[in-house]
Order: structure tokens, then C-alpha cells, then sequence
């Protein structure tokens, strides 16, 4: 509802988007009329809600294409970008995050460190041109950007496609994902149960897997399933230096047409989606911690 | 918002051959070819009367639907669906006759039943057409017979077949033409993937001249860099329009590569409401116009690209007259002028100023400018959706920056009602007169001699005219160079085996 109201504050009419110079008064009215922003904004919310009930989120605006269409279409883009991205970033993160925990002493553990903190400073549009510059235009081993026209259908070509913005989304949550591991480690191997494993005969190695691991992913995962929710329209700027049709650049098409019905429905599948992420790493944290599935019971 | 964006509308530079990229040797190119077009226009539907934006015109004009009357790239205006037409002696009744044997990709026979309902699907009230303005003489079509139509006008129309090239001729049983299309073009819609890319195929069953290509692909880029970097990793093979000119040094001089210039018709204008104090004097308006390094600024934004104008008229049109000496670069009589106006100490206005470039730099630039004269500019950043409703609709500015990419828009300044307010008498008569000219050359008469007043008015702030670059591989020629009314004929392109 707050989200209602405030697109519709925003100054602008979504008729204007489907009009040029030249368009006289009737063409104006007639056009708010179509797209019934001639409407008092309780009656639009009422005719929102009715429809959101039935799981119809409507037709564009602009395009007149369904909505919940486009957004499947969409999502074939930014369900697999952002999930791999997320994978290949925690298969990154997570053992180099203990390395430059448990070796902090060393040289390459700092280095760890170090280039951890640039990628969190490198901005992910410039990440992105570096990227193209090296792989696409200097090797020529990926395309610049697109994707195919028939989609995942051409199997081949969607997967190399993919490759390099995946690989710009995965190190960008790889450099603070890597941080979080750092010092979730950094906690544990100064906590009492280590000293305690120790005590009772484990090797250090032995005491960090048994027990480290376990204890220091439950705020990992918190993290984790804040970053993956904040990826999915956070793609947006990966969209467009890569050319790729996802979530993101749909919702900021139509942000800047005022194309209400589509950034509606963006933005309740997304949350949709966030909400799902959140009660799943909430049970994954629950399988990882007996302690939190006490809770329930208790 | 079609007539905002910053692709050109354009009119032939150089008629004839000089204004074609070179042609392929014969025979040595694939009819069978791919040609992957790279633009930054994606269409947002598939109408050209719903809101669908220039690129629907870039990759469906001439292609995938035609009309009565072509504009070629060169400018002119040439029969395409009519094999002949002629105009009562008063102007008012035009007689068509349409080329047997043209069919649509559906199968159906082109009738005049099909033009009179194309044509009322442009002049609908609901329509979103930016043409619908002009056609609003037309009072009655007729169909006589299949292959006649006869349109009947309230006033004489010199412009009419000019008006009906932005018509296409749609199928009148097809059914939602926003997302599929039934047109009699050289090439059929085989796939649209929204966001992305947009595929057409050769129409085997095509009345005309057959492509000289099998198979054409528009893929949009929203980021300009993308678009460059696809060219240069042959993703794409030609590029309809390039907007940043720092990334031009990468493809000039390269024998991979070639560039073109061509001559466009999109003007950035400072347009003043000229309703409003202290933009209803004139001397306000000349003073700012003398205080305004205009050949600074299009050097700072485009390089050696771009040509400067006095006025809204390029050197394409027929009514074109070097006007840039009416009121040079000259900051002390731009003073003086201000002084003549009471305006000695200078004054404060607020410049709205759409947030896509080049409108920021502009402002900028014009604002250290005006400083010179004592003119304090207040820069207000706005989106494009905002200058709509606040300066195009309300008419609630001060000055402003846009570009206008429309042909022939001189004639917006015979209309008191269009947002920049400019109204004087003589010059709505000579444009009103120049319609309902008999003969070309009276039209033209008219039209200059507006042209002049206007820019002795200095009714806006002319500030330059934009180049209009292609760039492609150089193994693909025979695109268009002018891309006028945004258009991008596909059919002639020919890739080298």
C-alpha cells in the first residue's frame, strides 16, 4: 500500500509516456482514461488489491503485455544471474575467508584481506567494464553482453552468455561475503569451544570443521540471505552493462514510464521472493543450530 | 515519448549517391545473410499509433509495413503502395490508385478498404500518433472500388502525401497489432524477446524488389559503452546511431570499421516561455541569444561533429537560409541589450532541464555563459516523464532545454498553444498560408520567409544541430546514412561473403 501510494505521487502521468509533441488536450484525457490514471487513488488501490487477490497483476501500461508473462520472462535472466552469481561467490568466499582468518598472521591471509576491501570499494558498473574490456574485447573468450533471442532454447549460447556477468555479480558479493566469513571465523577460533576441543585432544584443523564451521555459518547465513534478496534488483546495474533482459531493467524502464502495473508487479514478486529467501535461511539456520530449533518448542 | 529522444529524425545531407554508404561489388555479398542492427531504441509495443517510441519506426518502417508514399533517405517523399494519384484543381480531393498484387504477410490482397482503415486508425481519438495533427484536414475517405481511394480534405494540404508516409497500411482484419503485426513489407516479424532483441525474416511472397538480406536482428542496449563493445566484438554489425562521440576515436581510422556522417534534423534548443517576463521581450531573447559561445558548446559536447543553426530550420529542409549571422556570439551588445530591455543589473531564471544528456553539460555551459551578462541560471534537474506534464502540458517554465528531433517543425511556431508560447500573427499566417499553398515553390516562399522572422525574433535559442553517425563493420553496407524520421530500411544491407 505504501508503495502504492508513493508511485503515485511521483510527478508524472503514465499517460505521458505513451504520447509525444503533438498530442493534443482529448489525446491526453484519452490516454488517462486507458490507463486510468484519471482515477481517484483510492479506486486504483481497490482495483489493485481486487486484481491482486486473483493473482492477476494486470497488463502494461505501455507495452500491453501481461505482466506476470513479462516477469517469467525476466526471471529466466535473473533467477539463474543472480543464484549462480550467489554460488560461485560463497565457493570464492568462504575458503578464502577462513584462509585469511586462520592465516591472518601470514602474507597471503592479509593479501586476502586487502583485495577483499578494494572489491568492496571497486564500483560493480566499472567491476563490469573491466570485465568486458579483459575477457570480451581484449581474449574475445565471452560475448560483450546480450543474450539470445530465443533464450535458454539455445542452450549454448545462454550459458556463455551468462558467464561474464555472473562471474561480475559473484565477485562483487564475494568481496563482502568475504569479510562476514573473516571475521565470523575470527570469532569462533577465539571462542571457548575450540579452546575447549582442543583441550580434549582435536587438532586445530580437526576443531575448526567440527565445530567452527557449524557455529560460525548461522550469521553467515543471515548475511547470506540479505545479500541474495538485496542482488535481485541490485542486478539492475549488471543488466545494463551486460544488455541483459532481467527483473532489473524492467523495473527501470518502467519507473521512468510511470508503467504502474509493471512496477507494482516487480516489486511484489521481489518481495515475494525476499520473503521466501528470509524464511529459508531462517530454517536453514534452525538445521545448522539446535539451539534456535529449541526455540520453537520452548 | 518519441519526439525527446535524442535519435535524429533526419533528412538527406547529400542527395543522392554521396549520401549512401558505398556500395557492395555485385554479387560478391550472402543474400542470405544475418544482419545484426544495434540501436538503442527499443520499441515498447509493436504500434506505431500506441505510445510505441522511435523504434518501432526504426526496425518497422519500410520493412515490415509500408505506406501510400516512402520518405527515402535522401529526403524525398516517393509513391511505395500507390501506382498513381492526382489532386483536384482546388486541392481538395486527392484520387489514389493502389499497386495491384501487393498482398499482406497474412495472405490477404491489399484493398482500399485496408488504406481507409489505416488511415482512420492514425486519425482515431484514441490514437497516440504524433501525426494525427496533420491529417486533421481529412474530412471523408471513399473507396470506390478495390484498388481507389479517395480522400476528401476541408482545406488544401500541400504536405498530404508527405503526411501519409507516416501511415502505415495495416491489414484491416488483423487484430492486435501491438504485439504481432500484418504488413505488406519486404520482411515478416519471426521473433520479439522484449528487453532484448527483435528478429526479422525475409518475406519470400514480397510484391517488390527482394531484400538483399535474409534475415535482420535489432538488439537493444540501454548503456551506449554496451553498445560500442558489441560492435567491437562483432556481436553487432552496424550501430543506427552512436551518441557518444568520445567513443567514436576507437572506430575511426580503423580499416575494420566504417563511419558516417550523415545530416540530421535534431535540434537542442534553449526554448524560453516566451508568455512570461522577462522572456516576452524580445531584446531579452536576442541578448541571451549573443550571450550564448555556440560554437563552443558544439565543439565541447560533439567534437567536429554537428553543425550550427540560426534558427529551427536545418540546411535539409527547402526553407533553409543561413541565419546564424542574425545574432552572433557578442557578449557587449548582448549587455547593451539588456540594458536596452531595463534588465542592466541582469536577472535570476530557472532552467528546467531534463536529466539525460546532453541537458546537464548545456545547462551548465549556458549557465557560466550567462554569468558573463549578469544573468544568474538556476539549473532544475528533471526526468523526461516531469517535462511533459510540467512544461509540455502545463506550460508552468521559465526556459528550457530539449531536443526536437520532428522534421519540418517549423511549424510549431505557427501555433500560439505549443508549450514555448511564441506568438506572432504574421508568422501563424505564413505557416497557415504555406499548407494551403498551391504550388512548392509558394509553399516554400512562405515558409522561409517565417523562417526569417523567427529568427529575428529569436522566438527560442537555436543552439546546434546534431550529427547523425553510423558506424559499422566494414564488410556491411547499403544501410541508410540519414535515418530520417528515425527510420532504418533494412532491405538494402548487404554483407561481404
Amino acid at each position: 500500500m505504501v508503495l502504492f501510494i508513493l508511485l503515485r505521487l511521483l510527478p508524472g502521468d503514465p499517460a505521458n509516456a505513451l504520447l509525444g509533441v503533438g498530442a493534443t488536450a482529448q489525446q491526453i484525457e484519452a490516454a488517462r482514461a486507458q490507463v486510468g490514471s484519471d482515477q481517484p487513488i483510492w479506486m486504483q488501490f481497490l482495483t489493485f488489491i481486487g486484481n491482486l487477490a486473483r493473482f492477476d497483476l494486470g497488463a502494461s501500461f505501455v507495452s500491453k503485455a501481461g505482466v506476470l508473462e513479462e516477469i517469467g520472462n525476466r526471471m529466466s535472466v535473473t533467477l539463474p544471474l543472480t543464484i549462480l552469481g550467489f554460488l560461485v561467490a560463497i565457493v570464492i568466499a568462504v575458503p578464502l575467508g577462513i584462509v585469511a582468518a586462520v592465516k591472518s598472521d601470514k602474507w597471503y591471509g592479509a593479501a586476502i584481506s586487502v583485495v577483499s576491501q578494494l572489491g568492496i570499494a571497486i564500483p560493480v558498473f566499472w567491476l563490469g567494464i573491466l570485465i568486458v574490456t579483459v575477457f570480451a574485447i581484449n581474449l574475445r573468450i565471452f560475448p560483450s553482453g546480450g543474450f539470445p533471442l530465443k533464450g535458454w532454447a539455445n542452450f549454448g549460447e545462454a550459458a556463455t552468455a551468462m558467464v561474464l556477468p555472473v562471474l561480475t555479480v559473484a565477485l562483487v558479493i564475494a568481496a563482502s561475503l568475504l569479510r562476514y566469513v573473516r571475521s565470523a571465523t575470527q570469532d569462533v577460533i577465539g571462542s571457548d569451544f575450540i579452546r575447549t576441543a582442543r583441550a580434549l585432544g582435536s587438532s586445530f584443523p580437526e576443531a575448526l570443521v567440527r565445530h567452527g564451521i557449524r557455529n560460525g555459518a548461522v550469521p553467515v547465513i543471515s548475511i547470506l540471505g540479505i545479500e541474495l534478496a538485496t542482488t535481485f534488483l541490485g542486478a539492475v546495474v549488471v543488466e545494463k552493462v551486460f544488455a541483459l533482459p532481467g527483473l532489473g531493467s524492467m523495473l527501470l524502464l518502467a519507473i521512468q514510464q510511470r508503467d504502474y502495473p509493471n512496477v507494482q508487479g516487480v516489486l511484489f514478486i521481489s518481495t515475494l521472493l525476499v520473503l521466501l529467501i528470509g524464511f529459508a535461511a531462517d530454517l536453514l539456520q534452525r538445521l545448522i543450530d539446535p539451539r534456535l530449533r529449541g526455540r520453537i518448542h520452548s | 515519448m518519441q519526439l525527446f529522444n535524442s535519435r535524429a529524425l533526419l533528412v538527406a545531407a547529400l542527395l543522392g549517391s554521396a549520401a549512401i554508404a558505398p556500395a557492395a561489388l555485385a554479387q560478391d555479398f550472402d543474400p542470405n545473410a544475418t544482419i545484426r542492427i544495434g540501436s538503442l531504441y527499443e520499441p515498447q509495443n509493436l504500434d506505431n499509433t500506441a505510445g510505441a517510441g522511435q523504434g518501432i519506426n526504426e526496425a518497422f518502417n519500410g520493412n515490415v509495413y509500408e505506406a501510400l508514399f516512402q520518405l527515402t533517405d535522401a529526403g524525398t517523399v516517393e509513391p511505395k503502395l500507390v501506382e498513381s494519384y492526382e489532386a483536384s484543381e482546388d486541392g481538395l480531393t486527392y484520387t489514389f490508385k493502389l499497386k495491384p498484387g501487393v498482398t499482406f504477410h497474412s495472405g490477404d490482397p491489399l484493398t482500399a478498404a485496408d488504406v481507409k482503415y489505416s488511415i482512420e486508425r492514425v486519425t482515431a481519438e484514441a490514437s497516440k500518433s504524433s501525426r494525427k495533427r496533420s491529417l486533421s484536414t481529412i474530412t471523408g475517405i471513399e473507396t470506390p472500388d478495390d484498388q481507389t481511394v479517395v480522400i476528401k480534405l476541408s482545406a488544401r494540404s500541400i504536405s498530404l502525401p508527405y503526411n501519409l508516409s507516416y501511415v502505415w497500411i495495416v491489414n484491416d482484419k488483423a487484430t492486435d497489432i501491438t504485439a504481432t503485426e500484418d504488413g505488406t513489407g519486404p520482411y515478416t516479424l519471426s521473433e520479439w524477446r522484449r528487453g532484448s532483441a527483435l528478429a526479422l525474416a525475409r518475406n519470400d511472397k514480397y510484391w517488390g524488389t527482394a531484400p538483399t538480406n535474409g534475415e535482420v536482428i535489432y538488439t537493444y542496449f540501454t548503456d551506449a559503452t554496451a553498445l560500442n563493445n558489441a560492435l567491437l566484438t562483432n556481436a553487432v554489425d552496424v550501430v543506427t546511431s552512436v551518441q557518444s562521440p568520445d567513443s567514436l576515436a576507437q572506430f575511426t581510422g580503423n580499416p575494420a570499421y566504417t563511419v558516417t556522417e550523415g545530416a540530421s534534423t535534431t535540434k537542442e534548443i534553449l526554448a524560453y516561455n516566451d508568455r512570461v517576463a522577462p522572456f516576452d521581450n524580445v531584446k531579452v531573447r536576442k541578448a541571451l541569444a549573443r550571450a550564448t559561445d555556440k560554437a563552443k558548446l558544439l565543439n565541447s559536447i560533439w567534437g567536429d561533429y554537428g553543425t550550427l543553426i540560426g534558427s529551427i530550420v536545418p540546411p535539409t529542409d527547402p526553407w533553409y537560409v543561413d541565419l546564424t549571422g542574425v545574432d552572433p556570439y557578442d557578449v557587449e551588445s548582448a549587455k547593451a541589450l539588456l540594458a536596452e530591455a531595463g534588465y542592466a543589473d541582469g536577472f535570476e531564471f530557472t532552467l528546467d532541464t531534463p536529466d539525460y544528456d546532453p541537458h546537464p553539460i548545456v545547462a551548465q555551459f549556458l549557465q557560466a555563459e550567462y554569468a558573463k551578462v549578469g544573468v544568474k541560471v538556476n539549473i532544475n534537474i528533471i526526468t523526461a516523464n516531469e517535462w511533459y506534464t510540467k512544461i509540455y502540458q502545463e506550460k508552468n517554465f521559465q526556459a528550457t532545454l530539449q531536443e526536437h528531433v520532428n522534421h519540418r517543425d517549423i511549424v510549431f511556431y505557427g501555433n500560439p498553444d505549443f508549450y514555448w508560447g511564441y506568438n506572432n500573427p504574421e508568422v501563424v499566417k505564413l505557416i497557415a498560408d504555406a499548407e494551403a499553398a498551391p504550388t512548392e515553390a509558394d509553399q516554400v516562399a512562405k515558409l522561409t520567409e517565417a523562417n526569417k522572422i523567427i529568427a529575428e525574433d529569436a522566438a527560442s535559442n537555436w543552439l546546434y544541430l546534431y550529427p547523425q553517425i553510423v558506424v559499422s563493420a566494414a564488410n556491411v553496407t547499403g544501410y541508410p546514412v540519414n535515418g530520417l524520421n528515425s527510420q532504418f530500411f533494412a532491405y538494402g544491407i548487404k554483407k561481404a561473403q
